[in-house]
């Protein structure tokens, strides 16, 4: 036992000196990525995003002919600012825990008529084909731009949200034995040169939390909270859950508790 | 003597800290985890074949780790290290060390595997080990990750005697036989790369030659 923690000790030894000189040369690679990010957010195209989302919001559509401005995202009819920051939450009038892309579908077919899989046939964006719920969800994001995040998860149905994304972010499955933890439960980790938060955390959580809807540059268009966490979910070799699926909404809630205080800086832009 | 008392005092430590963790730690979602395991499996399309929704099932592994946050108590632990190193099969001719040159592709490769509508992979897109993910590895690539530990210079340091070659073989083949709970995939027990695959990455690490161990 004693040797073999002589041994550890041995080996952190010999990691320290091996990371200590590969410090210099992180940092310079560290520096180049600052820089980058910095130049990416010089003039961020969510901007153009966020003026169609305004539009299409007053905009009267649908079969029922009806714009969005009372649609009730948590705050009150027609109320938008702030209202991205305090969800998901618990509504009466549906008895469920909803997300701003759930509660925004919900609007588009109650008010406007439309019907819920003609809302979502283009939930994302492809090559030519814009999706108005991307536009719509940076609107709406850019009004809750420097408000803090608020969900406490404080209704029962809230808190057992919260409860079951916990549960879905340490579960282990697929050809990788992955789960969101393995690459998101620790301090200062990278994967290649990409830093990875630690999402347990009120910091990690917030970092990770308060920049969505971002520009995805390497993409060419928008990502949705629910694009990013269903991109992970592909990432780590699992299928696709449905969009609005209520795992996918646990654990947006249970990263949202977690992030709880932290000043959103929304729409971001990301590589 | 001040290091052994030192060494007592860090052994000790090492040793209470994870039992009071243990005691502390309630299991993630709480009296929630069988709704969620519902809500979990129910999220999926309903028309995704069935090898897709295969990779939804955890074995007992995956299911105890996800419990215990991948901090198992050490009997627990001990039971899954023993169950995975029973796993651990070896290519037909028994050789464990193979080409450094071909270990060094498969280390680079993060591609294949990918499933679903909107960004699979072609099938038989090639898939590697990704192990610059979360290793540092040859001195020259510079995009590591380090989720793991350093590897710089690993045959260096732990020389290639048949022991460890074996070693590397094992850990790489079901990383879960020495390490319950790790973080690294367990490459050869999901066929993610083959025994003679495994045997080249074994190579890139250890063998003299390979940039791994060239400064």
């Amino acid at each position: 036992m004693i040797q073999g923690f002589i041994k550890t000790l041995v080996g952190v030894a010999v990691t320290t000196a091996c990371l200590g000189s590969a410090t210099a040369q992180d940092s310079k690679v560290a520096d180049e990525l600052a820089k980058y990010r910095e130049a990416l957010a010089d003039g961020n195209p969510a901007d153009l995003f966020e003026v169609k989302g305004e539009a299409l919001w007053a905009e009267k559509r649908g079969p029922k002919n009806a714009s969005l401005e009372q649609c009730d995202l948590g705050l009150g009819p027609g109320k938008l600012d702030g209202a991205y920051a305090q969800l998901p939450k618990y509504f009466k009038d549906t008895n469920k825990v909803m997300d701003v892309e759930s509660r925004l579908v919900h609007c588009m077919v109650t008010l406007q008529g439309f019907t819920q899989a003609e809302v979502t046939k283009q939930w994302y964006s492809k090559p030519g084909k814009d999706s108005d719920i991307e536009a719509l969800v940076t609107f709406i994001g850019a009004k809750s731009n420097g408000k803090p995040i608020n969900v406490p998860a404080t209704h029962p149905e809230e808190a057992k949200m919260a409860k079951m994304g916990e549960y879905i972010f340490y579960r282990r499955s697929g050809p990788q034995d992955f789960s969101c933890s393995i690459c998101h439960g620790q301090e200062g980790k990278r994967i290649r040169l990409q830093d990875l938060g630690n999402l347990t955390t009120k910091d990690g959580a917030g970092v990770a939390m308060k920049t969505w809807p971002s520009y995805r540059v390497s993409q060419g268009t928008v990502w949705t909270m629910q694009r990013r966490l269903i991109d992970c979910m592909r990432q780590a070799r699992w299928p696709e859950p449905n969009y609005l699926a209520d795992s996918v909404i646990a654990l947006e809630t249970y990263l949202l508790k977690t992030a709880t205080g932290t000043v959103m800086e929304t729409p971001g832009i990301k590589r | 003597m001040k290091l052994k008392i030192a060494l007592v005092g860090l052994l000790s430590a090492a040793v209470v800290a994870p039992v009071l963790a243990e005691k502390a730690a309630e299991a993630p979602g709480g009296k929630y985890a069988k709704d969620a395991e519902q809500v979990f499996r129910t999220s999926f399309k309903a028309e995704n074949p069935k090898y897709w929704m295969t990779r939804l099932e955890q074995d007992e592994t995956m299911k105890t780790c996800g419990q215990y946050r991948d901090n198992p108590p050490r009997k627990i632990g001990e039971k899954l290290e023993k169950l995975n190193a029973a796993t651990i099969r070896y290519p037909v001719d028994g050789k464990l060390i193979g080409d450094w040159k071909e270990g060094e592709k498969l280390a680079a490769v993060g591609t294949g595997g990918h499933i679903g509508f909107i960004q699979p992979d072609k099938a038989g897109r090639v898939r590697g080990g990704n192990c610059y993910a979360c290793h540092q590895l040859a001195k020259q690539e510079v995009a590591y990750g380090t989720i793991g530990p350093s590897l710089q210079n690993f045959g260096k340091i732990r020389g290639n005697s048949e022991e460890n070659i074996k070693y590397v073989y094992d850990k790489i083949y079901n990383s879960n036989a020495f390490t319950a709970c790790t973080n690294m995939p367990r490459f050869g027990l999901h066929n993610w790369v083959t025994p003679e695959q495994i045997t080249h990455i074994v190579a890139f690490l250890i063998d003299p030659e390979s940039p791994v161990n060239k400064d």
